[in-house]
């Protein structure tokens, strides 16, 4: 659990979004994240963030499939058990490629999506502070993390020169919790400054 | 500022004047109104469909297979007829989603929700086929590769039939995980606008706890691409491998090796007619008309004759062939399908899909909805008779005279299918009440490029000089490599 307290702003269009983290990173001050409705494409490049790696791990996972096919069947049939089916050879790799191809595809698949789950730390089951309620639907929400040495009015002044529509200070669990989304916790029954 | 500016040429992929906030109103306000009457009828009628099914399938099961009117001879009809049907209507969700986000074609946005819905429930519906057509179904966990304690033995791998478990049982999970993952930023809005604890509760966890930051979009987006990147060959693997459980075999009819690229364009030319059927229907009752426009119907149609010429020259190459190859086997085969006792279903599959599709060529016709919706069905029972006829008019005249029969199909077949329908039409109607329809996020991805209203304010642009433009252009390249450098 790590509680800690954020300035909000909030933005209605994607070009005043851009020039705003601009500046906000200029100033120096640490951008927590920025929640959008959808992807908004520059916006990782504009926050400083690298490249995502998941297309490596499926490529991995994929590599995993064809060789546990091409190993599990190629053992079954050359060692455990070979039969004759009509004459054929017992190593037949061109009868082997469909099912091979649908394993590399099953493996990469499934283990790219449970990867991009883990990464983003998302589960059933998982619950993490939403900013703003409309940042799912028409806001770009920007949150700071705020310390101790930081005056919140010299942050929320200067977001408000960034062209925020609507400004706060949140007091907010950082990570994710477990945890029904009906139910409050007692942290956001604190009234938000 | 990012320029983003659409030519006029294309069409606008949603009409009216919407913003990001309308987007979301229009597309998850029915989730939370109450249902029209209209659903509670469909979704009446579509139990009793699944009802019967269960009772007919139930049926076969416990008196057995011969309850059906499959013999030695034709061993295999309505059973595997409606599985190839089945699992065809359903490609064409994976197209729509991965090989159109491939091509970079935004009108995608506005049916790969439905599309892919309709794939998984219509690979549901297709895998209930090899299931229950097992005849000892309790047995049926013999065709998976688990140790066991009976040699150990294990299945066939050099057989197309199990090739078909790999390639349904990993198109079913590819598709479901695709389908999700696009979902989950989409439970998240209405999980946020919820106003109700169940409401907040089960979006809640069906959202799994997202909150879109700028890394989860990111990875959100490269995962879409590479399953995309992995739908595309999947699903043409998966319908090549269907038309093996034909093509590897020996008897006239089936013995072609026309039948996988056949086979594939046919699936498309009947999934997208059947998205063609949903999409009429949803954009009416749910006033989605802005968001799936004509444009988008008439997209998909051009789709449709484009792949039911293909299905259309494939029949007459193999009409060509089998009075090429000289084969008396071959000949007799198509012979007999155009003028011998089956001849009623070769000559309505010839219709409905050689003939019937061409009429997409006229625009008029393309835009036309109730013409659409008609064709849609059409196609559909026109692709329906193709396997009959491949399945059925290859088996019942074989080699050897005496074993010549002839197939009718008995009621739990019938009801069986009809039990399909019901499965697949609840799942839709479930669907279309508790899901967004349309992919939320996507749309308003695109919105501000080829929505109405802004592609009618970028008419400024069309008035500016070359100079003015690449000056415009320039000076935001310029502010986009000023934030990179940022520190």
């Amino acid at each position: 659990m790590s509680i800690k307290k954020f300035a909000v702003a909030a933005y209605d269009d994607e070009a005043v979004l851009f020039p705003a983290v601009k500046k906000v990173r200029r100033s120096g001050y640490k951008i927590h994240d920025v929640y959008t409705p959808f992807a908004v494409h520059g916006l990782d490049v504009a926050l400083g963030l690298k490249e995502t790696d998941l297309h490596i791990a499926g490529f991995i996972y994929g590599l995993c499939g064809t060789s546990t096919a091409v190993g599990f069947i190629s053992w079954i049939f050359t060692s455990d058990w070979p039969i004759n089916y009509g004459g054929k050879p017992h190593f037949a790799l061109p009868a082997w490629i469909p099912i091979t191809f649908e394993l590399t595809v099953l493996f990469a698949a499934v283990g790219m999506v449970l990867t991009f789950c883990y990464l983003n730390q998302i589960m059933p089951g998982v619950k993490k502070h939403v900013f703003h309620p409309r940042q799912s639907d028409d806001l770009f929400v920007m949150a700071i993390e705020l310390n101790a040495h930081t005056s919140e009015e010299e942050v929320i002044a200067f977001l408000k020169t960034t062209g925020a529509k609507e400004t706060s200070v949140q007091i907010a669990e950082a990570g994710w919790w477990y945890g029904r989304w009906d139910k409050k916790e007692p942290y956001e029954l604190l009234t938000t400054i | 500022m990012h320029i983003k500016y659409e030519s006029f040429v294309r069409e606008p992929l949603v009409d009216g004047n919407k913003n990001y906030h309308q987007v979301s109103e229009d597309i998850i306000g029915p989730i939370e109104r109450k249902p029209g009457r209209m659903w509670y009828v469909g979704f009446f009628f579509s139990i009793m469909l699944l009802l019967f099914g269960i009772f007919s399938v139930s049926w076969s099961v416990y008196w057995g297979l011969g309850t059906w009117g499959v013999n030695r001879t034709i061993g295999w009809g309505w059973d595997i007829t409606n599985f190839v049907w089945w699992i065809g209507i359903g490609h064409a969700g994976t197209l729509i989603s991965a090989i159109l986000l491939l091509f970079r074609q935004g009108w995608r946005t506005g049916v790969n929700r439905a599309a892919e819905a309709m794939t998984i429930f219509a690979v549901m519906c297709a895998g209930q086929f090899p299931i229950w057509h097992m005849g000892r179904v309790w047995d049926g966990f013999w065709v998976l590769p688990l140790p066991n304690t009976r040699g150990p033995l294990w299945p066939n791998f050099d057989s197309p039939l199990l090739w078909d478990v790999f390639a349904i049982s990993t198109y079913f999970t590819v598709s479901l995980l695709f389908w999700y993952s696009g979902l989950i930023p989409d439970f998240s809005l209405i999980r946020d606008r919820a106003k109700t604890k169940l409401r907040k509760m089960l979006y809640g966890f069906a959202s799994f706890g997202w909150t879109g930051t700028a890394k989860n979009w990111q990875r959100q987006e490269a995962l879409a691409l590479v399953l995309a990147g992995l739908s595309t060959p999947h699903v043409l693997s998966v319908h090549t491998i269907v038309s093996f459980d034909f093509a590897t075999s020996v008897i006239p009819g089936w013995h072609t090796t026309i039948f996988p690229p056949y086979f594939v364009a046919g699936a498309v030319f009947s999934g997208f007619a059947m998205v063609n059927t949903l999409l009429v229907l949803t954009r009416k009752i749910l006033h989605l008309e802005e968001y799936i426009t004509i444009g988008h119907l008439e997209a998909m149609n051009k789709i449709i004759v484009l792949t039911g010429s293909i299905v259309g020259v494939a029949y007459l190459t193999e009409l060509f062939i089998s009075w090429y190859s000289q084969s008396w086997g071959e000949m007799a085969a198509f012979q007999w399908r155009i003028m011998g006792p089956y001849w009623w279903s070769y000559w309505a599959m010839m219709t409905c899909n050689v003939v019937s599709p061409q009429l997409f060529w006229f625009k008029k016709l393309r835009r036309n909805i109730p013409f659409t919706f008609v064709m849609s069905i059409v196609v559909n029972i026109g692709m329906w008779f193709e396997r009959f006829v491949i399945i059925v008019t290859s088996t019942y005249r074989d080699w050897i005279p005496g074993s010549w029969s002839y197939y009718s199909p008995t009621w739990p077949e019938v009801g069986f299918y009809l039990g399909t329908f019901g499965l697949f039409f609840t799942c839709y109607f479930l669907f279309a009440k508790y899901f967004p329809v349309i992919a939320v996020a996507e749309i308003k991805f695109v919105l501000k490029t080829s929505g109405d209203n802004y592609k009618r304010d970028m008419e400024q642009m069309e008035a500016l000089s070359e100079d003015e433009f690449l000056h415009l252009v320039h000076a935001s390249h310029e502010e986009e490599h000023d934030v990179v450098h940022a520190h």
